[in-house]
């Protein structure tokens, strides 16, 4: 299985793979608070990144609505909890199947329907504003008022119902991270990656040489919306409070969309890449307007405006390519 | 409920969609010839929004008669926009096309933000709260006067695209990009003039639309959306789509409204797109290029 799954791969890569590791275990007991959040972070978008680039990397659906499995995931397991006391490991079980549905739902009423390339797009961003509206107004969950969950100091942690300090978090969301990008190196080595790959390079030619893409597309976005909604979970129980109007809204999707696409669309290191290169750049702007003394919303997202127009522009195809190539990390044909 | 109210909503919701119509008009135009969806949209009306409230908070100078100057600063800008920097991404696969007019979005609501701050900010005139009677039927004057302009620039624009030559070698390039570029059309140049026409046309709603409505630095992203429901229900490329989409959606969102609560106005709105999506992606008129 190991072996199936690094054949391949350079020495180089599995090495630089294998220190990136333990300095990542190794590095809660390094840094400090603040930047263990910051670290957070990165692991964050990193995920949610890897997880988008299921459906649009692999099968090349652009989805600009993952806020809306972010959103399921996060008032699944949280409802769950709040009124049941159901514990997140168990309601994430949930939480994975509503999203699924819906991402199900999603792709079928697509797909049938033959909505493709900008209004799939466009559809994906009406259901995840349809979401917003909706848990807006919906009473049981507190609507707009929002939903919090129970915020203690804790001693100890307590990892079955999620409870404690940002080191366990920092752990959860690390294995997290590893699992999904093991998962998606599993599925570009599988024959769903081969024939997802296929769809996104000429869906005709795919389905003119015998790919059933409708059920492939649906896998796609089933996985993806699926692996989103831990993310959800995580969210929710990391930050205690939910808000219908920030976790479903658009510039959420937006974030999710940033890592892998700076990184490299469709590429397995693109996400983590890109997830470090745009928190790094955050923190060295934040480090450099605190030094200036300047502190004004909205400069930070004019500045990634620009990062992503660039990059667009000059890079298409995202750092990883570039910097794998330098390196020498480019898999064997 | 009685029915006056009704009608008073319904037509208040009519007159409201004829703005939005014409904002969506710009998004129609621009994808219709020159294939690009402008996810910057929403966010260049709130530009004219601002140019017109900065006019009034500066001079004085009343909404309506930012019209023509708005209409002819955002030309500028989407014009200049097109030649720099869009037209690189005429031949890019679609997804590159929406990501860099993505960036151009973040950047301008978020400058937007450091210039003008989260407040919402709103223009007084003499008629704010004026209203006329016909018959049981009450207008508001803002809503009457914003359609009446509305119209008036969509009118100017049809008459464009109908009798000038300009007007007519842009539908010709909508229509076969390689026979216009056979007969000696500068195509790179029309394709500028109607991104900038598309923009004028946002920026003459975003002037409309300050008389009745507050702005704030995060009502681009919505009007975005706003617009691509618009279009879609319409018929993307179809400039009468895009009027009658304008006019049905803020009919159903004016009328969701009264029915349930004003917060899930949106909820309808999307729900229709979905509708829309699914059983007639062509919208309601059909999928003509101008």
């Amino acid at each position: 299985m190991i072996g199936w799954l690094i054949s391949g791969l350079p020495r180089r890569a599995l090495i630089l793979g294998a220190i990136l590791l333990v300095v990542a275990v190794i590095a809660p007991a390094l840094v400090g608070d603040y930047l263990l959040t910051v670290l957070i972070l990165i692991l964050y978008f990193a995920y949610t990144g890897q997880a988008w680039n299921i459906m649009m990397g692999f099968a090349g659906q652009l989805s600009l609505g993952h806020a809306l499995f972010v959103g399921l995931g996060a008032y699944t397991t949280a409802t769950l909890f709040v009124y049941y006391g159901i514990p997140p490991w168990l309601g994430l079980f949930a939480a994975v199947a509503v999203s699924m549905a819906c991402g199900a739902l999603m792709g079928f009423l697509a797909f049938r329907f033959r909505v493709a390339g900008v209004y799939f797009t466009i559809l994906t961003i009406a259901f995840a504003e349809f979401a917003r509206t909706g848990f807006d107004n919906w009473g049981y969950v507190n609507g707009s008022a929002g939903l919090f969950l129970p915020v203690a100091q804790y001693t100890q942690n307590d990892l079955w119902r999620l409870r404690g300090q940002p080191a366990m978090f920092y752990y959860v969301l690390l294995a997290a991270t590893i699992v999904v990008f093991i998962g998606s190196r599993i599925i570009l080595k599988s024959r769903l990656g081969y024939y997802c790959l296929a769809i996104r390079e000429d869906e005709q030619a795919a389905r003119a040489s015998g790919v059933n893409t409708f059920r492939y597309k649906m896998y796609a976005v089933m996985i993806s919306a699926g692996m989103t909604s831990f993310a959800g979970m995580f969210y929710a129980f990391y930050y205690n409070n939910l808000f219908p109007e920030q976790i479903f809204n658009i510039s959420r999707s937006i974030e999710i969309i940033l890592a892998p696409l700076v990184g490299g669309v469709g590429t397995l290191g693109g996400p983590i890449l890109g997830a470090f290169v745009l928190e790094g750049l955050a923190e060295g702007l934040n480090v450099l307007l605190n030094a200036v003394g300047i502190d004004i919303p909205g400069i930070k997202q004019v500045f990634f405006g620009f990062v992503l127009l660039l990059v667009v522009i000059l890079l298409p195809e995202g750092i990883w390519p570039w910097v794998a190539r330098r390196l020498g990390l480019t898999e064997r044909r | 409920m009685p029915i006056d109210i009704f009608l008073n909503v319904a037509v208040g919701g009519i007159l409201a969609g004829l703005v939005y119509g014409l904002m969506a008009l710009g998004l129609s135009v621009i994808f219709g010839v020159v294939r690009i969806v402008n996810f910057a949209h929403g966010e260049m009306m709130a530009m004219a929004m601002y140019l017109s409230l900065l006019a009034f908070g500066l001079f004085g100078i009343d909404p309506l008669l930012m019209i023509l100057p708005c209409a002819i600063i955002l030309f500028a800008f989407g014009y200049v926009l097109q030649r720099t920097l869009i037209n690189r991404f005429i031949t890019r696969p679609e997804h590159s096309q929406f990501l860099l007019m993505v960036a151009i979005a973040i950047i301008i609501t978020n400058v937007q933000l450091i210039v003008f701050g989260p407040d919402a900010r709103s223009v007084q005139t003499p008629y704010s709260f004026d209203s006329y009677q016909f018959g049981r039927l009450i207008v508001d004057a803002d809503k009457l006067y914003g359609a009446i302009a509305a119209l008036i620039v969509a009118a100017a624009l049809f008459a464009f695209f109908r009798f000038t030559k300009i007007g007519t070698a842009i539908r010709a390039c909508a229509d076969n990009y390689t026979g216009a570029q056979v007969v000696g059309l500068n195509v790179k140049r029309l394709y500028a003039l109607t991104f900038g026409l598309g923009c004028a046309c946002v920026g003459a709603s975003g002037a409309i639309l300050m008389i009745s409505t507050d702005v704030t630095p995060q009502f681009g992203p919505v009007a975005t959306l706003q617009a691509f429901v618009i279009v879609i229900t319409g018929g993307m490329g179809s400039m009468v789509g895009a009027l009658l989409g304008g006019v049905l959606i803020g009919l159903t969102a004016a009328m969701a409204g009264l029915l349930f609560t004003p917060s899930i106005k949106a909820m309808f709105v999307y729900g229709i797109l979905v509708l829309v999506l699914l059983f007639r992606p062509q919208g309601i008129i059909g999928k003509k290029t101008l």
